[in-house]
């Protein structure tokens, strides 16, 4: 055999394994998808006979209703705490140089390390303490800081990408420190502070772990709402969910993307 | 010890009062951590002066500016804007203009709105921003430009919009940091024409920082090289090339070549120096050459003439290369008697031609009376 054949081959293979790995990462969700239209009331792979009876069972089952609102307000709520929160961390911890910062970015990072089901049962015992079990807020706080490490992140690649030398010039300008900071540095974070909140809302509303422990029947969020279901039935309405949930994501993110830009609302954009 | 402003600035103090100057720098030090970035310089600057800090990269030159810009504070030693001293006045207050490398204009406003951006701070009414806007669009030519995005302009327009930006708040001082060199070389040029023009227009007091000694030389009043933290020389362009009061001056501003010669004698105020077989009569500066039986003597290619060899040269050489630039042409010749073995002598297109092709044997010498300098070994 030739080395020019050799190559050949090794080109095959290497195509081989690129499309393998790519299949592989789509595949759950097209069996999911494929699920979904199953007649039957049961999830069986491939299904027998097409409907959309699921989707419609879904979408009017009142715990799925309710864990949708619900995990929308918890949603908004969450992310817009985390945003300020991460803004205003993310300056200090950028610009400024002051005693305990690695500890401080330590503590705000830990959630990271910590497992969700330990930040759920802690705030499940406090919340019993103070008898708050059965309120948002407790949840809210609970996934505030589960996403504040992605939002921190986002906040500070983006700083950390912007000029200093428009805010010098907006000082020299005459621009005191807190108008430099409203008319110049937010205003550039902004691709940057979207993508933070898109993607602290993404994983928010997908919280499932810590939320089991922190919700209660009245505030329970969809994924929780999912799961209760699945203990009780087996039908393809958790497919008919992903597949809209699938859906309503990609909408959401191409919006994102024919505003902002998806390189910006993704923070790949460096070269400005 | 190096005497910075002192040793310069004498002669003009005399001319000016104290309260005349513009901005006035006060044996200002600074360090980084353990790295010294100013050293005691002492500067004063006249109202309306067009100044250049020259130096190489870590020189000081960019911290002397932003020390005038308030961007940080001097560890000792005080800086004067119109006579009081600005030490504790945040940049906000100051009242200065700055543009920097890359202009900085704000990607998220229009070119309007930029310029329009240090004159709403200062809380003017609309209609009379709008009149200075539109006035100072005029006078930079981009009257029709003021709706754009600063993305969707040239280098040179980014420019002028960053200059108009900073001249429309009538600042106390223009800063200038490394303006010309994000531009290409033909633009480059014409804008620092443009650049003094709308300067001497507002008769604004500046200073320019670069590295580029041509660019330093053509533009200002006064030029300040700065090394290590120091200030070298500070003189007109015309002394700093022609007398430079040091080996670092003379080597950096402008090319040198750098003999090694025998100091003779002195006679008549004239050092008398021999260089090869030639004698060399070297006016003696303020530079105090003692009486080091070697010395160094620093001609500009200009001052070196170019023959046949003959029997008045001073040395003999080799042609080396010969680079045409133009209106002249540059020599590059081996020779022994030099501490580099190569000398660059520049001659007339017209002289010169194509006489010396690469391997003629010439013979050197040193053009009489011309500004040469001379340091001790």
């Amino acid at each position: 055999m030739t080395g020019a054949a050799f190559q050949k081959l090794f080109q095959l293979a290497g195509a081989c394994l690129v499309l393998a790995i790519l299949c592989f990462l789509i595949l759950p969700a097209v069996v999911v998808a494929i699920a979904a239209f199953n007649d039957k009331a049961m999830l069986s792979f491939p299904p027998q006979s097409l409907s959309w009876r699921w989707f419609i069972h879904a979408m009017f089952y009142r715990d799925f209703q309710e864990g949708f609102r619900n995990g929308l307000i918890v949603t908004a709520w969450s992310s817009s705490i985390a945003l300020v929160v991460g803004v205003c961390f993310g300056i200090a911890l950028e610009r400024y140089e002051f005693r305990l910062k690695r500890v401080i970015e330590g503590v705000l990072l830990s959630s990271l390390f910590i497992p969700h089901f330990t930040v759920g049962l802690g705030f499940l015992i406090v919340a019993a303490q103070i008898g708050m079990v059965q309120t948002y807020a407790v949840v809210v706080v609970c996934h505030v800081i589960l996403v504040l490490p992605f939002v921190l992140r986002s906040v500070y690649v983006s700083l950390k990408n912007l000029d200093h030398r428009y805010e010098l010039a907006a000082a020299s300008l005459g621009a005191p420190p807190g108008k430099v900071l409203m008319t110049i540095t937010l205003p550039l974070l902004i691709p940057g502070l979207v993508s933070g909140w898109l993607f602290a809302a993404i994983l928010s509303f997908n919280e499932f772990t810590a939320s089991l422990f922190v919700t209660s029947q009245r505030t329970q969020t969809l994924p929780v709402a999912m799961y209760n279901y699945v203990r009780e039935y087996v039908d393809p309405s958790m497919a008919a969910l992903s597949v809209m949930y699938i859906v309503a994501t990609a909408v959401l993110l191409s919006f994102a993307n024919a505003f902002l830009g998806l390189g910006k609302v993704l923070n790949v954009d460096h070269g400005r | 010890m190096l005497t910075t402003a002192g040793s310069i600035s004498v002669e003009a103090e005399g001319k000016a009062r104290l309260r005349d100057f513009a901005v006035r720098f006060e044996s200002v030090a600074k360090r980084f951590a353990a790295v010294v970035a100013l050293e005691d310089v002492s500067l004063s600057i006249g109202r309306g002066e067009f100044i250049t800090l020259l130096g190489p990269s870590g020189c000081g030159k960019t911290t002397l500016l932003n020390l005038v810009a308030g961007f940080f504070r001097p560890d000792s030693g005080a800086i004067l804007v119109d006579g009081q001293v600005v030490n504790d006045v945040p940049t906000y207050k100051r009242e200065i203009g700055i543009m920097f490398q890359n202009y900085a204009l704000f990607p998220h406003m229009t070119v309007a709105s930029n310029i329009a951006y240090g004159l709403k701070m200062r809380r003017l009414d609309k209609d009379e921003i709008r009149r200075r806007v539109k006035d100072v669009l005029s006078l930079v030519k981009l009257s029709h430009y003021e709706d754009r995005k600063p993305r969707q302009l040239s280098g040179g327009q980014q420019q002028r919009v960053a200059i108009a930006r900073a001249l429309v708040i009538n600042p106390r001082v223009l800063l200038l940091d490394e303006p010309f060199s994000a531009l290409d070389r033909n633009l480059r040029a014409s804008m620092q024409v443009e650049l003094r023009e709308i300067q001497r227009q507002f008769g604004v007091t500046t200073i320019f920082v670069t590295h580029d000694q041509a660019e330093a030389l053509s533009l200002s009043d006064r030029v300040a090289v700065m090394s290590q933290g120091r200030i070298c020389q500070v003189g007109s362009p015309e002394q700093i090339y022609a007398k430079p009061q040091d080996r670092f001056v003379a080597s950096f501003v402008g090319d040198a070549n750098i003999l090694r010669g025998r100091l003779e004698g002195f006679a008549n105020g004239c050092a008398t120096v021999s260089w090869g077989k030639g004698r060399l009569r070297v006016p003696r500066t303020s530079i105090p050459v003692t009486q080091s039986a070697t010395v160094d003597i620093f001609v500009r290619p200009e001052q070196l003439s170019i023959s046949e060899p003959g029997e008045a040269d001073f040395t003999r050489g080799k042609v080396a290369a010969h680079v045409f630039q133009g209106d002249h042409v540059d020599l590059y010749v081996d020779t022994a008697d030099c501490i580099s073995g190569r000398l660059l002598a520049r001659l007339p297109t017209k002289e010169a031609g194509t006489r010396w092709p690469v391997g003629a044997e010439v013979g050197i010498s040193v053009i009489e009376g011309s500004n040469i300098s001379m340091f001790d070994a």
